[in-house]
């Protein structure tokens, strides 16, 4: 019977959350598609994962090898084509994550089987994959197709599917030999390195003022940063303001950057790609300002002004300070 | 050291109000600024600061329209010796997969060490055409590349992982890296530098000249195609507060004042 496979996601000791939401969406199509929801899980020493694993799926395939320790696209795409090759599954589906970004192109290329990335939904018409994914920058949708094949490789985008329950009985886990040999590889896994702390810990302020591309030069920060002084909190900012340098790495709020909760963020000039979405969705308040009434930053704000920014920001300082008196 | 970049020439949309065509494939191009990819900008930097750093030479690439031009002469401005144009009606509507075998077809056959792609494009989002290239070409890749160390034989690089964390990896070369935002500063170029690459020459390939067949190319010869182009529903919307930005700025005072947050 042909399967759909979750290809399990972890780092540092743990499964990564977009391989549980990956195994619900993979469940809900292997029912529709008359099918077996399979897990496939690479590492060494990971019997615990696969344990985990079977009580959200069918079937758990284990490949263990010490080459298999860190993620490494080369050696997870030789062992992964070796399984697709033989079981063909109906589709794999892997995280739209820096792992799954290094590892699906060259898979699918290597399988010569289409690829769908950054899918938000997926499903069968007629035997063909159909997906559903955003173009620029999240402001349009469309719905795909894909070619006629026996087997797809589609990568999922992260918090987009929330993660299931477990199933009612737990899954088989059934080990397969690595297929990997001693051969030097191209690619070899060094280590990990996080940035230094610096001085503000973002994720641990009540109030939040979060920047983005519509603060157009770096002089117009020290205002924004005494609206975030008349607040009582700092400055976070989205991803074009750390790569322009105006503001340093721990500022930035988003699936590459910080995830935070305060009280109060009020975006300014944030349009809200949903990378940034991620880091700050589950603020208690947000306030959106902006001048693109489409900005999908609004879909998640609770108050949202279409305006300049800089017509917004002097005005509520002064009345933020008139309040305090 | 002889790198290869492969750049898009895509409209700025980050901040213009998008409208989408009658049938629902496309958007509105009219009235929209087009401009070098934000990530093949960065990609653009690290390939001339690499041959600053080594000497060699520098390749621009694109597939696209004549329009991609203004992009390819921004490439020879900024420090590019050579700019290739792949256009032909035949490569409209190709994916990740039909562009990067254009651009394999006629970059196998070209010196190279190192080729950079932006990481993902800001039109159709793929973040695939550099891994795919780099396996039509039988070489090694890394995707979402912050740092690019050469030495000599391979490269150490640092990728972008989730959460502020990166991964030091060594590659072998020749490679393909596609290169994350923030990798660098890119430099500024005068408008007199722009003209002054209008002298430069751009060399002009179709489909027959690139050695693919029709099918190979375009929609026909991509795994994915575009049904329907909407509008995101909108599971929620933000209250919006209108009014003078005097009177919104008071409103917003007393929403936080209402909270305690004042």
């Amino acid at each position: 019977m042909k399967e759909i496979f979750v290809l399990t996601e972890h780092r540092q000791g743990e499964i990564r959350d977009i391989t549980f939401e990956m195994l619900a969406k993979g469940r809900e199509l292997a029912e529709a598609a008359k099918t077996e929801l399979a897990a496939v899980l690479l590492g060494s020493n990971v019997k615990e994962y696969a344990k985990i694993l079977s009580e959200y799926t069918k079937r758990v395939l284990v490949v263990e090898d010490a080459q298999l320790e860190n993620f490494n696209s080369e050696t997870y795409q030789r062992v992964l084509a070796s399984i697709i090759k033989e079981r063909k599954p109906l589709l794999t589906l892997m995280g739209h994550t820096s792992f799954g970004l290094d590892l699906a192109p060259s898979l699918a290329v290597s399988l010569n089987i289409p690829l769908a990335t950054d899918c938000i939904d997926l499903g069968f018409r007629n035997d063909a994959l159909t997906v559903t994914r955003q173009m620029y920058g999240g402001k349009v949708n469309v719905n795909c197709l894909l070619k006629k094949a026996e087997s797809y490789i589609g990568t999922v985008r992260q918090a987009t599917f929330p993660a299931g329950k477990k199933s009612p009985s737990n899954g088989e886990i059934v080990e397969i030999t690595s297929p990997l040999s001693d051969e030097i590889t191209e690619k070899r896994f060094v280590k990990y390195v996080l940035p230094p702390p610096g001085g503000v810990d973002i994720t641990a302020t009540d109030v939040l003022i979060g920047i983005g591309r519509g603060i157009k030069d770096e002089s117009e920060i020290p205002s924004a940063e005494e609206l975030a002084k008349a607040l009582g909190g700092a400055l976070a900012c989205s991803r074009p303001i750390v790569d322009k340098g105006w503001l340093p790495d721990d500022r930035q709020v988003g699936s590459s950057g910080k995830t935070v909760k305060p009280k109060l963020y009020i975006a300014l000039g944030i349009s809200g790609a949903f990378q940034h979405i991620l880091g700050m969705k589950n603020s208690d308040l947000i306030i959106a300002v902006n001048k693109d009434p489409k900005a999908p930053i609004f879909g998640v704000a609770d108050y949202g002004v279409v305006e300049d920014l800089f017509k917004i920001m002097p005005s509520l300082k002064s009345k933020v300070e008139e309040l305090k008196k | 050291m002889d790198v290869i970049v492969c750049v898009k020439h895509v409209p700025e949309t980050a901040e213009a109000d998008l409208k989408i065509n009658p049938k629902g494939t496309a958007i509105e191009e009219s009235g929209l600024v087009f401009d070098i990819n934000e990530w093949d900008d960065y990609a653009l930097e690290e390939a001339v600061q690499i041959k600053e750093k080594f000497e060699g030479s520098v390749t621009a690439i694109t597939v696209g329209p004549e329009e991609a031009d203004s992009t390819l002469r921004k490439c020879l401005a900024r420090g590019a010796n050579k700019a290739i144009r792949l256009t032909d009606p035949k490569f409209e509507g190709s994916d990740s997969f039909a562009t990067a075998k254009i651009l394999h077809n006629v970059i196998k056959d070209l010196p190279f060490n190192v080729i950079l792609t932006g990481a993902l494009a800001s039109d159709d989002g793929f973040a695939a055409a550099g891994p795919i290239l780099a396996e039509l070409l039988g070489i090694p890749h890394a995707t979402m590349v912050k740092k690019i160390e050469l030495n000599g034989d391979f490269a150490r690089v640092n990728r972008e992982l989730e959460g502020g964390l990166e991964e030091v990896i060594d590659v072998k070369l020749p490679a393909v890296f596609s290169i994350q935002t923030g990798i660098n500063e890119p430099r500024y170029v005068s408008i007199m530098g722009i003209r002054k690459a209008m002298q430069k020459e751009t060399q002009v390939l179709g489909l027959a000249e690139v050695g693919l067949s029709e099918n190979e190319v375009g929609e026909s010869g991509s795994w994915i195609k575009t049904e329907k182009m909407y509008v995101p529903p909108v599971e929620k919307q933000a209250e919006f507060l209108a009014g003078a930005p005097e009177e919104i700025a008071a409103k917003i005072a007393d929403i936080l004042k209402s909270r305690g947050l004042v």
